[in-house]
């Protein structure tokens, strides 16, 4: 009886103190929005090191990047989660736009097929998501029908979402056009690239994933 | 010349998710504006952009998707619980979903209630 006793005591106490673990925190959009300069900037302020690398020319990142345990810290909170970085999702791939970019045809058509696979892989991986956050390239047109998609299946799944009006460094970045365009989430106006308000969003990912 | 194909909502009523979009991009394939009467449900949208992926080969570069749903933000209260159950039960009538081939369409403008349909120059989509 007393044993029984001590292990309930033991499971409440542990269910009050511990910290939320491994909280799968993913990064959607669609391409050249942000999501890996993003990530690498949580990567570097928290870890010290990059994730993934970054290009001008759409679909830079193609498969799903995973970088585990990392531990944030903000307002005297910790929140320790397995940050995954998605390929961008578009509802067109077409390798002659590389090759318009510089690209030569061989590697504009291999860029253009590994593309299609990541986009399939990160409409799979929705469901594997405890939190997302959904970075928009603030200098363009939100109500896009891939944008809307996307928020509305994290809507279906129930999954917390913080959208990101990420280039707000660049004069065209219009952050009250994002929050006009989904006006039931919370939208943070940032630049990943230079780092400003980077400490707003830390606070909004507390609030998702907390 | 652009063909359009309108597609009532009873059409593809009674298929099962995978088969609605099979049967939506089957039309798209064959270089068809596909006009769908109201919508798909979100986790269908997100399969009809992965189904797109899958097929893109040879001149099939993908899709142009938007979904138009005027009516959406002016219902209030208990019409738009009314709405919700009917869309739930029913299926979502109303509202509009247009899907093109990315090879002809290149872009679809919302505002909200106006459409605009940009498509390439037909020499263009010979490439």
């Amino acid at each position: 009886m007393i044993n029984i006793l001590k292990s309930f005591i033991s499971k409440v106490l542990n269910n009050l103190f511990k910290k939320k673990k491994n909280v799968r925190l993913g990064l959607y959009g669609p391409p050249n929005g942000g999501k890996t300069t993003l990530a690498n900037r949580i990567c570097k302020d928290w870890l010290g090191e990059d994730m993934g690398d970054v290009s001008n020319i759409a679909h830079e990142t193609r498969e799903i990047q995973i970088k585990e345990q990392i531990s944030i810290k903000s307002k005297g909170k910790e929140l320790d989660f397995n940050l995954v970085d998605t390929p961008g999702i578009a509802t067109k791939i077409d390798y002659e736009e590389f090759v318009k970019a510089g690209m030569k045809e061989k590697k504009a058509k291999q860029r253009a097929k590994e593309a299609t696979k990541g986009i399939i892989d990160s409409i799979k991986w929705l469901d594997e998501m405890d939190a997302v956050i959904i970075v928009l390239d603030g200098t363009k047109d939100p109500y896009t029908q891939v944008n809307i998609t996307i928020v509305g299946n994290l809507q279906a799944r129930n999954i917390p979402v913080l959208i990101v009006a990420n280039k707000s460094d660049l004069k065209k970045s219009d952050v009250k056009k994002v929050q006009a365009a989904y006006p039931q989430y919370s939208v943070i106006g940032i630049s990943a690239k230079y780092g400003n308000n980077i400490d707003k969003f830390y606070e909004g990912l507390f609030a998702i994933a907390g | 010349m652009v063909t359009f194909q309108f597609v009532p909502y009873h059409e593809i009523e009674d298929l099962g998710s995978a088969r609605r979009v099979k049967r939506l991009i089957d039309i798209v394939k064959q270089n068809k504006i596909v006009l769908l009467q109201g919508r798909l449900k979100e986790e269908e949208e997100a399969d009809l952009i992965a189904i797109a992926m899958e097929e893109i080969k040879g001149k099939f570069k993908g899709i142009e998707l938007a979904v138009i749903n005027p009516e959406e933000k002016s219902k209030e209260g208990l019409k738009r619980l009314r709405s919700n159950f009917y869309n739930l039960v029913l299926g979502d009538r109303q509202g509009l979903t247009i899907i093109g081939p990315a090879s002809i369409v290149k872009d679809i403008k919302k505002d909200p209630t106006k459409i605009e349909l940009l498509t390439k120059e037909a020499r263009n989509r010979r490439k």
